[in-house]
């Protein structure tokens, strides 16, 4: 795929995707990121510090939420700059045969820098309709 | 136990370096769910023009993180961790993280806000390799709350 930066029109929709989170989805995130904050695995815990429940990584989230733009643009390397804030914890229920947690994300270009041969885009991102994640954008570079 | 204010300003030095494994990239793209053969296969990563296997876009929060830990272990920095929450991050990439990295992480604490009896912290941390040569400055906040926040 080929992406020409001169096509690339602020507020046009890159694409949009379905993050499906389990328990193990979170487990998986602990072990390679390192990050064992037993609020996103022990529900006991999670009350105890007055969460409503066990919480995803906002990493997890902001992690899978940028795949949408690098399978866009077709290169993990191409993101130079991505930011995010996290305004609302994704809570992830313990639950057999459906999604603990359903996540939406909606990717559409904010911005086109010719001089730079950069495109921003800007991700909408949330969970029971409301937004997790706020002013989510990648800067990629578009050859 | 509340937080230091004299925090801000602050800098630890890069501890032990990180070696960026083949494994740990591929298993960390599988827990964000990353699909891109170029974090699995060496053919593929080498055919966008790397090196090596090329870590997913968050990756470098493992190093972050790590440099992090000198700062929320720091007793007198008076972080409960467990009441931690991530508020923001940002990766400024230099360059693609690749497979046989060996980075070092310099962490800075760049902001300390008072919140309630809780506070905001802003760190930062600049990567580099072991041979200087820049690849990532990420930023991150986070929120240490307060009772009852």
């Amino acid at each position: 795929m080929s992406i020409a930066l001169s096509e690339l029109q602020p507020g046009q929709e890159i694409g949009r995707s379905t993050l499906e989170v389990s328990r193990a989805d979170l487990v998986r995130y602990a072990g390679a990121s390192g990050d064992f904050n037993p609020i996103h695995w022990n529900e006991r815990f999670a009350r105890s510090v007055d969460l409503p429940g066990v919480i995803a990584h906002g990493m997890f989230t902001m992690g899978a939420a940028v795949q949408l733009v690098t399978d866009w643009i077709g290169d993990p390397g191409a993101v130079l700059d991505y930011q995010t804030r996290f305004t609302r914890p994704v809570t992830v229920e313990d639950v057999d045969g459906t999604p603990g947690a359903v996540v939406e994300v909606t990717g559409v270009v904010g911005a086109v820098d010719a001089d730079s041969s950069t495109a921003r885009i800007d991700l909408t991102v949330t969970f029971n309709g409301q937004k997790v994640l706020v002013k989510a954008q990648a800067v990629v570079r578009v050859w | 136990m509340s937080i230091n204010p004299e925090l801000a300003g602050r800098s630890y030095p890069a501890g032990e370096s990180y070696q960026v494994g083949r494994e740990k990239i591929r298993e960390f793209a599988r827990a964000v769910k990353a699909t891109s053969p170029a974090h699995f296969e060496i053919a593929a990563a080498q055919k966008l023009g790397y090196a090596d296997l090329v870590a997913p876009p968050t990756f470098a929060i493992i190093v972050a993180q790590q440099a992090d830990a000198q700062l929320i272990r720091d007793p007198g920095a008076g972080i409960d961790f467990s009441r931690v929450v991530h508020a923001d991050q940002r990766f400024t990439h230099h360059r693609p993280i690749v497979a046989g990295d060996e980075l070092l992480a310099e962490l800075h604490v760049d902001n300390v806000r008072a919140m309630g009896d809780g506070a905001l912290i802003t760190t930062r941390a600049e990567i580099s390799t072991v041979e200087g040569e820049k690849v990532a400055t990420t930023l991150s906040s986070i929120l240490v709350r307060g009772e009852g926040q």
